[in-house]
């Protein structure tokens, strides 16, 4: 029988890692994430064929429970939610591993006793990592939602959480060579003192990171409720567990390092850096001196002209465009301009949701076609043959200052190159900085002009005045 | 230690694999990766089932535990995967 319960977690994990390759194009990701569903399922039927199952009833209680939430919550959640609902499964993913890790070390309590288990050193530097992880991504994960919400603000006590994680981690090091050299199965109280610091210890790594470092963190934290899985896999000696575990793992770890790229930050920088804006912000007296002046404003109606005569549209949306709801009104006015013989597109960088592919998905609810969806560096280059580029509630990304002025703090990022384009106008609700808390130098170059105003209704504007024209 | 390292040679490996196929999936389905990968972590329910199948060497306080592990992973499983086929369809559609 074992024989059969192990090629069953062999056939989930090809299944898996199939299910995941079909997610490298958009007409095989559907088959491709049923795929990884039925290695789901093979690797619960096997995991129910285990020797040690032999009641069900406990067993249906808790899939019957989780999977009505489940259920409910991929129902009910909209798509500009999707961050915090994957932070939420990040920590309750970490959240199950510990918990899986915790009655494991009961478990081998009781298996000692009867004489079936020995204590190995790899047994127990396995259960401190399994609670350290799971624990770390529990904890963090919900504070990564409150900072996604906006209700846990960026914090000035930076150098207080720094200084509480330091003595964390020194006292998770002593407790777990205790834990490892003198009483591995009498330390019930010691196995829970862990548990509680490790869970401090998930708190304080992400309150002091700013909520515009989300991304990065959400990301991270992905990652680790892989990790989690594959530590408590090492925990119960299960290979399907390892295998699969770090394949999230691996996952999370090559999006972290695409979002820190396109922040032009290190991870080093991200998580113990404190925030961006709190390092380089400028006074509101500062940024209005800036622009006194010298910006152009516009409006709908202009705008309608400007995009009649116009052959390539390029829009440019950010986090701004999801938050006015102004998706479908920014696909209308594209299928205007497609009737119209323009030809349009989208810009989208990398960090242009909250995060990795949220613009896209969020585009894609209001029908883009995902073929017009254009990544950062197939698109820097066509900007110079652009008629018109609208930038929709973005800032940082499209700041010239960042690929020009060694001086800007955010010098190095990369940026999309819309100040090439014959004209970029911005839609923006007024001059207030992006996260960055930096002015916009392209606001005042000649070849911009400002639509202030919410997108949505900026952009409902223009079709009416398109439709008059 | 043969059994450890045998199960850290595996898990080395399948990082390497996760890295190969994951680096290919476009940045357009990053969101739909990550909520997929959610659905995938779930994976340790196996063990939760282990632990709340009932055998001897079972407490009370592991089972409940174990109960526990089982509804949490269960939402990561039936959340990550419905979601994520909601997203999916919407990229689907021409």
């Amino acid at each position: 029988m074992d024989v059969l319960i192990n090629l069953g977690y062999l056939v989930a994990a090809v299944l898996f890692i199939l299910g995941v390759k079909g997610l490298t194009s958009p007409k095989t990701a559907v088959n491709g994430n049923r795929m990884s569903a039925s290695a789901m399922l093979i690797a619960v039927i096997a995991a129910l064929l285990d020797s040690n199952v032999i009641t069900y009833e406990y067993i249906i209680l808790g899939v019957l429970i989780g999977g009505a939430i489940g259920a409910f919550i991929a129902k009910k959640v909209a798509m500009t939610d999707m961050p915090e609902m994957v932070a939420t499964l990040n920590g309750i993913g970490g959240g199950a591993s510990l918990l899986v890790a915790a009655a494991n070390y009961l478990e081998s309590q009781k298996l000692a006793e009867l004489g079936h288990f020995s204590v190995t050193y790899d047994w127990s530097v396995a259960v401190i990592l399994s609670i350290l992880i799971g624990a770390v991504t529990l904890t963090g994960s919900f504070v990564a939602v409150g900072k996604l919400k906006g209700k846990i603000g960026d914090s000035n006590k930076v150098s207080l959480y720094k200084w509480i994680v330091k003595l964390c981690f020194l006292t998770l090091i002593a407790g777990a060579v205790y834990f490892s050299a003198y009483s591995q199965l009498n330390s019930d109280l010691l196995i829970l003192g862990l548990i509680v610091v490790c869970l401090i210890l998930g708190v304080c790594l992400v309150m002091p990171i700013g909520g515009a470092d989300m991304p990065v963190v959400v990301s991270l934290l992905n990652s680790y409720s892989g990790l989690a899985g594959a530590a408590a896999g090492f925990v119960l000696g299960n290979n399907g567990l390892i295998i699969v575990g770090s394949l999230v793992g691996a996952s999370g770890i090559i999006l972290t390092s695409i979002m820190c790229k396109a922040m032009n930050r290190s991870l080093t920088n991200v998580l113990f850096g404190g925030s961006m804006s709190a390092q380089s912000g400028v006074t509101k007296s500062e940024n209005d001196a800036f622009y006194e002046g010298k910006v152009k404003f516009s409006n709908a109606d202009e705008l309608a002209m400007l995009l009649d005569s116009a052959q390539k549209v390029v829009f440019v949306p950010g986090y701004g465009l999801a938050v006015a709801q102004a998706q479908h009104a920014t696909r209308e006015l594209a299928s205007m301009l497609e009737k119209n013989g323009a030809e349009v597109k989208y810009a989208i960088h990398p960090v242009a949701g909250r995060m990795p592919g949220h613009m896209n998905v969020l585009l894609a609810e209001a029908e883009v076609p995902y073929d017009q969806l254009v990544e950062m560096d197939t698109i820097n280059p066509e900007f110079s043959q652009t008629d018109v580029a609208i930038v929709l509630g973005a800032n940082d990304v499209v700041n010239p200052g960042a690929a020009e002025d060694p001086n800007s703090p955010i010098f190095g990022m990369p940026i999309l190159n819309v100040h090439n384009a014959k004209t970029v106008v911005v839609v923006k609700r007024g001059l207030s900085p992006g996260f960055a808390g930096i002015p916009n130098e392209l606001f005042i170059r000649d070849n911009a002009l400002m639509v202030t105003g919410d997108a949505k209704q900026v952009l409902q504007d223009t079709i009416g005045a398109m439709k008059d024209l | 230690m043969e059994m450890f390292i045998m199960s850290l040679t595996i898990f080395v490996l399948a990082i390497f694999v996760g890295v190969e196929v994951i680096n290919k999936v476009p940045p357009t389905l990053h969101t739909p990766l990550m909520s997929g990968t959610n659905a995938i972590s779930g994976i340790v329910v196996v063990g939760a089932i282990i632990s709340s199948g009932g055998s001897e060497h079972t407490t009370v306080l592991s089972t409940v535990l174990g109960v526990i592990a089982i509804a949490l992973a269960t939402i990561n499983i039936v959340a990550g995967y419905m979601v994520t086929d909601r997203m999916l369809n919407m990229f689907k559609r021409k």
